[in-house]
């Protein structure tokens, strides 16, 4: 059964037999505007918690989006590289950015379930 | 600046209903997107008409019998070439040359001008003119009178834009590009702007900018476009921007904008600057504006340094983004002169990564002016 956490940086990550799959929510895609281009991870490459795991670009401008938790990027969701707008689109589902194996998944317990991050964005 | 200095343009309650993003520039708080986004705003721009809230840009009206003078003195042009309605794109230059600010001046009367100028710069460019018409003065030379006018500023840009203004009881017919007039008391207008496209640039007192905005965005030709789009639209159109792609560090010749300073005005001209420039002219510009075309959907942005192929620097993007109606990033930025030829490859560097970038002509979207 998948769990859907939050962080306060505005990303959501569903983790599911210890990959979480990691994507931006709905409030920050609105935030950004519409999404030009993608910069994705390459696989394998190893994050730390609050490194730069992806670079999203909007018409006006670049914004980071980082590593929620330590892990190691399993995957990159390369349809964004021909249709970026799926981040503005689908957010939480079509427009994920990347997944990730868990390092170690206490880290999770220090995240956002749905209603404290609803609360955070007031 | 703090929070507390920021200004606020008169019809932000408008912005606001119409749910516009709010974000600073030049020390206003500027709509930089409504709901439609600035994909979607710039697209509607190009194929029906944008409206645009321009008023952090200032109107200064020039008049007296030393008007032409002081602008002659002030600006690289021939103010008395110019016939009544007609406007020229120009600046305000310094002693090396550099570009202070660019404007576009329209004569009004025999001894009137309107004079428009940046959001930025507009208080330093209120204190040079009035620093000018002193000098002036004290020679016994002229006098003029500068007003800095309480204007609500609006665009209207894109190939429906005059059909709009007719429904909304604004006629334009028989304005043409770089021309502008007073329609109506403490009016100005003019067939100009900062998209590429034809479009109209109108001045007007608060109430009656009020009015049309209402009669205007009835009509579904009209939306709202924000500051972002504004930006990708003149980026587009190779249209630069004060403070980016000129500075009081870059002189026109380098800018590649000797086509708005008349052959004779360059030999002879007694403007600010004049000397400087034409010894830039004689040894040749250093570096020169170019358009850059990044390759692929990478976009190449403001600050990036530029590479030659073997990996020498080149030069720096000065604006860059993402060119909705070009469907590819577009830039524009300073290369050494050597370089300064389309076609010519270089690369950025973004983040470590060198991206390859063509020199291009500008624009990357033709203009589309009703010149006659």
């Amino acid at each position: 059964m998948a769990k859907t956490y939050f962080t306060e940086d505005h990303e959501w990550l569903r983790v599911e037999g210890g990959i979480a799959t990691v994507g931006i929510t709905d409030y920050a895609q609105e935030q950004l505007g519409d999404l030009v281009f993608v910069e994705l991870p390459e696989l394998g490459k190893k994050l730390a918690k609050g490194d730069t795991a992806v670079v999203v670009e909007s018409v006006k401008a670049a914004s980071d989006v980082y590593a929620p938790v330590d892990g190691e990027i399993t995957e990159a969701n390369t349809s964004l590289s021909s249709d970026p707008s799926l981040v503005n689109s689908a957010a939480t589902s079509d427009g994920w950015l990347w997944k990730m194996r868990l390092a170690d998944e206490s880290q999770l317990e220090g995240l956002l379930d749905e209603t404290a991050y609803k609360a955070h964005i007031g | 600046m703090t929070g507390d200095d920021t200004k606020h343009l008169p019809l932000e309650d408008l912005h606001a209903a119409a749910g516009a993003r709010f974000g600073a520039f030049a020390g206003w708080s500027m709509p930089l997107t409504y709901p439609a986004g600035v994909m979607k705003e710039h697209l509607h721009t190009r194929e029906h008409a944008g409206l645009f809230d321009i008023s952090h840009m200032k109107l200064f009206e020039i008049r007296g019998s030393g008007a032409e003078a002081l602008l002659n003195r002030a600006c690289p042009f021939d103010a008395g070439a110019l016939e009544v309605s007609q406007s020229k794109y120009t600046f305000f230059l310094n002693e090396a040359a550099g570009i202070l600010d660019d404007l576009i001046v329209t004569r009004l009367g025999q001894a009137r001008f309107m004079v428009v100028a940046n959001a930025g710069n507009a208080e330093a460019d209120e204190k040079h003119l009035r620093g000018l018409a002193l000098d002036v003065e004290a020679k016994g030379d002229f006098d003029a009178k500068i007003d800095a006018l309480d204007r609500v500023f609006l665009a209207v840009q894109g190939p429906e834009a005059w059909a709009a203004l007719s429904r909304a009881g604004i006629e334009t017919g028989s304005l043409l590009f770089m021309h502008g007039f007073e329609p109506r008391e403490n009016w100005f207008m003019s067939r100009s702007g900062y998209t590429g496209e034809d479009g109209f640039e109108i001045g007007l007192p608060e109430a009656d900018a009020r009015n049309l905005v209402a009669k205007l965005l009835e009509d579904e030709r009209v939306m709202w476009v924000g500051l972002a789009a504004r930006d990708s639209l003149r980026l587009e159109a190779g249209l630069c921007l004060h403070g980016l792609d000129i500075t009081p560090e870059i002189d026109p010749t380098s800018a590649g904008l000797m086509w708005a300073i008349p052959k004779e005005v360059r030999a002879s001209g007694a403007f600010i600057g004049a000397d400087a420039l034409r010894s830039i002219l004689e040894r040749g510009p250093a570096q020169k504006r170019v358009g850059l075309k990044p390759e692929g959907r990478q976009p190449v942005r403001t600050g990036a340094a530029l590479f030659d192929t073997d990996g020498n620097p080149a030069g720096h993007v000065t604006s860059g983004g993402f060119g909705p109606s070009a469907a590819h990033p577009v830039a524009m930025g300073y290369v050494q002169t050597s370089l300064a030829k389309p076609g010519a490859k270089l690369f950025a560097d973004v983040r470590g990564t060198k991206i390859p970038v063509d020199i291009s002509p500008l624009p990357f979207t033709p203009h589309r002016y009703r010149k006659g």
